[in-house]
């Protein structure tokens, strides 16, 4: 799997939990979850499960303290598909 | 003088009915709900029917957002949001903006306990070791007050949101605590109601405590059988009924439609003292309730034309009549036409109440009493009190004056409400 399928494997994931007014195309690697796709806080858990599901990776906590932006998101999954 | 209250929404998720138009059908003509329950003779239950409300996936659809369908697994929710949300738009209200909630509106919307299949889900997990895994919704799915929290997120409502919880008595309390809230002033309108789970790990219990018909597996229409000499057990049920309450002020000023009026009534328990216990009412508790409830309404013991009672299709049915018969002082063909729906869809547990009072209510409008389902052998003790043409077998034209409606519960709780037909 290419960065590029990966991204697109993301933004599948994250596109469920925008609020109304905020669309797939406002989703770039910069994002921050929170303050600028205003994904509400307590979804960031649920899109985590659904990382874990969909690369079939394990987060632990410290992984998902740093998952802040898009960026943040796909260095993770890199790294722990790497490691696997 | 006290502020009249009105109802001027009705929503249902009924095992014979989804929707009012549905429901409105079964009642009239006497369709059943109680199904045969594949899962129950797996898992080897004695009763291996139940009453549940078939819902398709496409209709929850409509109800729920993408978001909140993904690892939604609490029927209860289900059958409370869509039957509070069909008496929310049926009362012609609008969804608050997204801005700002509307302070005038509340929801008291009860339930016995929620979220009982996710809850298992978690149970597993957490034994499992993977407490993480859980997500952010198990909290949500099953708090009991999380029915009344995923309405009041939906339709915006900024007054008091609540779940109140009564076991059977639940819907028809939660009807009089929202009157109780409008004629105080603290509110315009309340959407109340109450919903139940569907499944075996809700119905297990009354299994286990052989309080469910086990001979009729074979034959489940026949099943529940409220005032019949064969009556042997309740048939377990589950769903949801939801009212729009609102000052006549306010239904008039937005030239809503009216049901029918609320009256008044009250609740009360027997205490568990006299013969009263955790499971069994005490009669002097339940004639209090009924006559404090025509009291508190201002309605004399001889103007009830129509009682819907709780009358579950057990033993206690007899009980039941010779209280109402003994509370209002009447009998015989004085005795008020009264009608049970629990043999049309079982007892709906901490729904029967809403739901029950939804079809009751319905009889208003149509101008009829429904009929009774299961009851041509009436039992030799109901008859020797009531004159069995006060029984309606089928349903008749009618137009009902003043409706009594009475659910009681486990801890020996009751709660009667007196509707009265609106005129100005």
């Amino acid at each position: 799997m290419d960065k590029e399928e990966r991204y697109q494997k993301l933004k599948d994931i994250i596109k469920i939990y925008l609020p109304e007014d905020v669309s797939v195309g406002d989703i770039s690697e910069e994002s921050h979850f929170i303050n600028e796709l205003n994904i509400n806080s307590a979804n960031l858990v649920d899109i985590i499960l659904d990382v874990e599901d969909a690369f079939d990776i394990t987060l632990e906590n410290d992984d998902m303290d740093q998952m802040q932006t898009v960026k943040n998101a796909l260095e993770i999954i890199e790294l722990k598909l790497s490691s696997k | 003088m006290r502020k009249r209250v009105v109802i001027t929404g009705l929503g249902v998720c009924a095992p014979n009915g989804v929707g009012l138009t549905d429901f409105t059908y079964a009642m009239q003509h006497g369709k059943s709900g109680i199904r045969f329950q594949p899962k129950l003779k797996e898992l080897e239950f004695g009763c291996q029917i139940a009453g549940e409300p078939l819902i398709k996936d496409n209709l929850v659809e409509q109800y729920f957002t993408p978001l909140q369908l993904r690892g939604l697994n609490a029927s209860g929710i289900v059958y409370g949001v869509i039957a509070g949300t069909d008496a929310w738009k049926d009362a012609g209200l609008p969804i608050s903006p997204k801005e700002s909630p509307d302070w005038e509106s509340g929801i008291i919307f009860g339930t016995g306990i929620l979220g009982v299949d996710k809850f298992r889900e978690s149970i597993h997990l957490v034994d499992d070791k993977s407490v993480r895994r859980l997500g952010s919704t198990t909290v949500l799915q099953t708090m009991a007050s999380g029915i009344s929290a995923y309405l009041g997120g939906i339709l915006g409502c900024g007054n008091q949101v609540t779940t109140n919880s009564s076991a059977c008595t639940t819907g028809t309390e939660g009807i009089l605590m929202a009157y109780e809230r409008i004629v105080s002033g603290k509110a315009k309108r309340i959407l109340t109601g109450s919903c139940s789970d569907s499944g075996p790990y809700v119905w297990g219990g009354f299994d286990a405590m052989r309080i469910l018909p086990r001979q009729y597996n074979e034959n489940p229409p026949a099943a529940s059988r409220p005032m019949s000499a064969t009556a042997s057990g309740f048939v377990p049920g589950s769903g949801a009924g939801a009212l729009v309450l609102e000052s006549l002020e306010c239904a008039l000023e937005r030239g809503a439609k009216i049901y029918a009026e609320v009256l008044g009534g009250a609740v009360n328990s027997g205490g568990q003292r006299g013969e009263g216990s955790m499971t069994a009412p005490n009669s002097e508790g339940v004639q209090r309730c009924i006559v404090d409830a025509l009291e508190n309404a201002g309605i004399s013991k001889s103007e009830v034309d129509v009682i819907n009672g709780h009358l579950t299709a057990t033993a206690k049915d007899t009980v039941e009549i010779k209280n109402w018969s003994e509370a209002l002082d009447r009998q015989g063909t004085d005795f008020p036409f009264v009608n049970s729906f629990k043999g049309h869809f079982g007892h709906c547990l901490a729904a029967a109440g809403s739901i029950e009072s939804v079809a009751s209510l319905l009889q208003f409008g149509k101008k009829e009493l429904f009929g009774n389902l299961n009851c041509q052998d009436l039992h030799p003790e109901i008859v020797k009190i009531v004159d069995a043409s006060r029984i309606p077998q089928k349903t008749r034209a009618y137009r009902p004056r003043i409706l009594a409606k009475a659910s009681f519960g486990f801890g020996d709780v009751n709660a009667c409400v007196i509707f009265g037909a609106f005129n100005d």
